[in-house]
C-alpha cells in the first residue's frame, strides 16, 4: 500500500484501540460533571489544565474523555453501518447481476432508481425524524441510503464475474446458484467491495456526525462528536479547544478511512500502480 | 451397449436475441448422432454455431427449439432435479484455460468441486480421487495445493479436463480445447485425451475452427457454416473426399509443413462470414462459393446422404 494508506491505516487502528478500550483509557467518567471555578471568566473556566488536558465544557465534563467515547459511537456507527449496508447491497446486487433478466430488471432498473434519487443525508434526516432520534434508527437510516451503492457495485462485478468459463463449469457440473453465487462469484469480486467500504466507513463516520450535530443522532448526554460540536458552537470566541478537538477527531478519522480506500484500491488493482 | 446413439440431435435451433426485434440465428436447424464411443468432429469459423450447438447439448444454454435426446432421454423434457443428476455423465472442457479455472480456488478444490456437488465419498475419499484425477492427466498429485496461476497454459488445460473426469462421464464436449494452446502442446493435450477416451471408453464431441487439429482424433467430421451443417462424413472421407466447396476450402487452408510443397491452386474464399441476422437465401454459402449457380441463391440445399455415412448439402452432389 502507498505511505499515505500506511498512515490512515495507523491512525484507524489507533482510533478503534481508543474506542474499545475508552473505559480503561479515558481519565474520567464522560458524562460526570465537575465543578468549574465560578470566580473565573467563562474563557478561564474552560481552558486545558493539567486534570483537564483538552479542557471541560460548559457542564465541567471532560472534553478529552468525552472525544474517547465519542470514536466508540462513531466506529460502532461506522461498522454497523457498512456491514448492514455491505450484506444487503451485496445480496441483492448478486442476484441482479447474476441472475439477469427480469430479476435484473426489477432490482436494478426500479429498486436502486427509487433510492439513488434522494440526496442521501436528506433522505437520513427525513428517516430519524419520523423514527425518533436514536443510535439504531441513525444506524438503520444510513443503512437504508447505503446498500445501494454496494448493490450497484456487486452488480457490475456479478455481470462481470458471471461470463467466466469457470461458472460455466460450475453450471456444467450441476452447481445451484446459491454455490456459485458464494463460491465463485464473491471471492472474485471482492477487491472493490473492500475498498468501498473503506470509503463507506468514512462516510458513515461524517453522516453520523452531521446528523448529531443537528440533534437527530444519538440524543445527549452520549458524547458524540457531532453533538459535541454543536454544543460547542456558543463558545466558539472564548473555549475553540471545545470545537476543534472533536472536530479533529472527525477529520482524522475520515480522512484515515480515505486514504486507506484510495491505498487499497491502488494496492489491489495492478493497472493504477505507479512506478 | 446398445446400438443407440447416445447423443442424438433433431433440428435444433438456437436464436439468441439481438437488437431492434432482430434475432441472431446461432444454430439453425442442425441434426446429427454421435455414437458411443468416438469422437465426433465439429468445425466451421467462428460464429458457426459450433459452440452454441456443444452448449445446447448440456443445455448451458436454452435451445429455441429442437430435440436433444441423450441415451435415449429427451433433455428438453427433463426436469432440474433429473438435468442435475444426468449431469454427472456430461461433461465439458473449455477453451480458455485461464478464463474456466476459479483464480480464487486451489487446484484440489476445484478438482473436487464436481464430487461435492454430487456429495460423493467423504473428505479423505475425495481428497485421494483428487490426486488419481491429477495423476491420471499426467500432473504431480502434490498440485492439489497450488493455485491455477501457478501453472502454464498446457497444465491449466490438463487440470480442466481432470475436473471434467471427475465424476465418471460418459461424454464430453470439448469446446476448441487446445485452440488456445502452443502447437507443440495441442499435440500433447490430444493425445492425453485419446488415451483418455480409451481407457474410460469416453464419448467425444470435439470442437475446433480448424480440420488439421481434429483429423486425428475424430471418428467422424462435420463442417459447419453459418449456423447450418454443412457436410458429415467419416473422417478419413472428409479428408481424401471433401464434397462441400466450404469443406474443400478449410482443407486447403491447412499449412503444409513443407516449404518446398507444390500445392494446387488454393481455393482462397473472399469476403467474410455474412451477418447471421440476415443470412443470405438459398444456400447460406452462395456469397462465397466458387461454384455457386443462380439456383444457390433461390433454394436451400438439401442435407443428404450421397453416399454410405456421408451428408452433404450441396447442389453439386444430387
Amino acid at each position: 500500500m502507498n505511505r499515505l494508506g500506511k498512515v490512515g491505516l495507523v491512525i484507524i487502528v489507533v482510533f478503534f484501540i481508543v474506542a474499545i478500550f475508552a473505559p480503561l483509557l479515558a481519565p474520567y467518567d464522560p458524562r460526570e460533571q465537575m465543578p468549574l471555578k465560578s470566580n473565573l471568566s467563562t474563557e478561564e473556566r474552560l481552558k486545558p489544565t493539567r486534570e483537564h488536558p483538552f479542557g471541560q465544557d460548559d457542564l465541567g465534563r471532560d472534553v478529552l474523555s468525552r472525544v474517547m467515547y465519542g470514536a466508540r459511537i462513531s466506529m460502532r456507527v461506522g461498522v454497523s453501518v457498512v456491514l448492514i449496508s455491505a450484506v444487503i447491497g451485496t445480496m441483492i446486487g448478486a442476484a441482479s447481476g447474476y441472475y439477469g433478466g427480469w430479476v435484473d430488471r426489477f432490482l436494478s432498473g426500479f429498486l436502486f432508481n427509487v433510492f439513488l434519487p434522494f440526496p442521501s443525508i436528506l433522505l437520513a434526516i427525513a428517516m430519524v425524524a419520523f423514527l425518533g432520534p436514536s443510535l439504531n434508527n441513525l444506524i438503520l437510516a444510513l443503512s437504508v441510503i447505503g446498500w445501494v451503492g454496494y448493490a450497484r457495485l456487486m452488480r457490475g462485478q456479478a455481470l462481470k464475474v458471471r461470463e467466466f468459463d469457470f461458472v460455466t463449469a460450475a453450471r456444467a457440473l450441476g452447481a445451484s446458484d446459491v454455490r456459485i453465487i458464494v463460491l465463485h462469484i464473491l471471492p472474485n469480486a471482492i477487491q472493490p467491495m473492500i475498498v468501498q467500504a473503506s470509503l463507506g466507513m468514512a462516510g458513515a463516520v461524517l453522516a453520523e456526525a452531521s446528523l448529531s450535530f443537528l440533534g437527530l443522532g444519538v440524543p445527549p448526554p452520549a458524547p458524540s462528536w457531532g453533538a459535541m460540536l454543536n454544543d460547542a458552537r456558543s463558545f466558539l470566541r472564548v473555549a475553540p479547544q471545545l470545537l476543534i478537538f472533536p472536530g479533529l477527531a472527525v477529520m482524522l478519522t475520515v480522512m484515515a478511512f480515505n486514504f486507506v480506500g484510495d491505498g487499497l484500491r491502488e494496492w489491489l488493482d495492478p493497472k493504477q500502480k505507479r512506478q | 451397449m446398445t446400438n443407440q446413439p447416445l447423443v442424438e440431435i433433431k433440428n435444433l435451433k438456437k436464436y439468441f436475441p439481438a437488437s431492434q426485434n432482430q434475432v441472431v440465428r446461432a444454430v439453425d436447424g442442425v441434426s446429427f448422432t454421435i455414437r458411443r464411443g468416438e469422437t465426433l468432429g465439429l468445425v466451421g469459423e467462428s460464429g458457426c454455431g459450433k459452440t452454441t450447438v456443444g452448449r445446447s447439448i448440456l443445455r448451458l444454454v436454452e435451445p429455441t427449439s429442437g430435440e436433444i435426446r441423450f441415451d435415449e432421454q429427451d433433455l428438453m423434457k427433463l426436469g432440474r432435479g433429473e438435468m442435475r443428476a444426468l449431469r454427472r455423465r456430461m461433461q465439458i472442457i473449455f477453451q480458455d484455460p485461464y478464463s474456466s479455472l476459479d483464480p480464487r480456488m486451489k487446484v484440489g478444490s476445484i478438482i473436487a468441486e464436481p464430487l461435492e456437488i454430487h456429495s460423493v465419498g467423504n473428505r479423505k475419499e475425495r481428497k485421494d480421487r483428487v490426486a488419481e484425477l491429477l495423476r491420471v492427466v499426467g500432473l504431480d498429485p502434490d498440485y492439489a495445493n497450488r493455485y491455477p496461476h501457478q501453472f502454464s497454459g498446457g497444465q491449466r488445460q490438463r487440470i480442466g479436463i481432470a475436473r471434467a473426469l471427475a465424476l465418471n462421464p460418459d461424454f464430453i464436449v470439448a469446446d476448441e480445447p487446445v485452440s488456445a494452446l502452443d502447437v507443440s502442446v495441442q499435440a500433447q493435450v490430444v493425445n492425453l485425451m485419446q488415451d483418455l477416451q480409451e481407457r474410460f471408453g469416453l464419448t467425444y464431441l470435439f470442437i475446433s475452427h480448424g480440420l488439421a487439429v481434429v483429423k486425428h482424433i475424430s471418428t467422424r467430421v462435420g463442417v459447419m457454416y453459418l449456423g447450418k451443417l454443412v457436410e458429415l462424413a467419416p473422417a478419413e472421407e472428409i479428408y481424401t473426399n471433401p464434397l462441400h466447396p466450404y469443406t474443400q476450402a478449410l482443407l486447403a487452408a491447412i499449412p503444409v509443413p513443407d516449404p518446398d510443397a507444390k500445392r494446387e491452386a488454393p481455393q482462397r474464399l473472399g469476403g467474410d462470414v455474412p451477418n447471421p441476422i440476415a443470412p443470405p437465401a438459398g444456400c447460406r454459402f452462395h456469397t462465397r462459393c466458387p461454384f455457386a449457380t443462380e439456383r444457390c441463391g433461390r433454394e436451400e440445399p438439401e442435407f443428404k446422404e450421397v453416399s454410405p455415412g456421408h451428408f452433404v448439402a450441396c447442389f453439386l452432389h444430387e
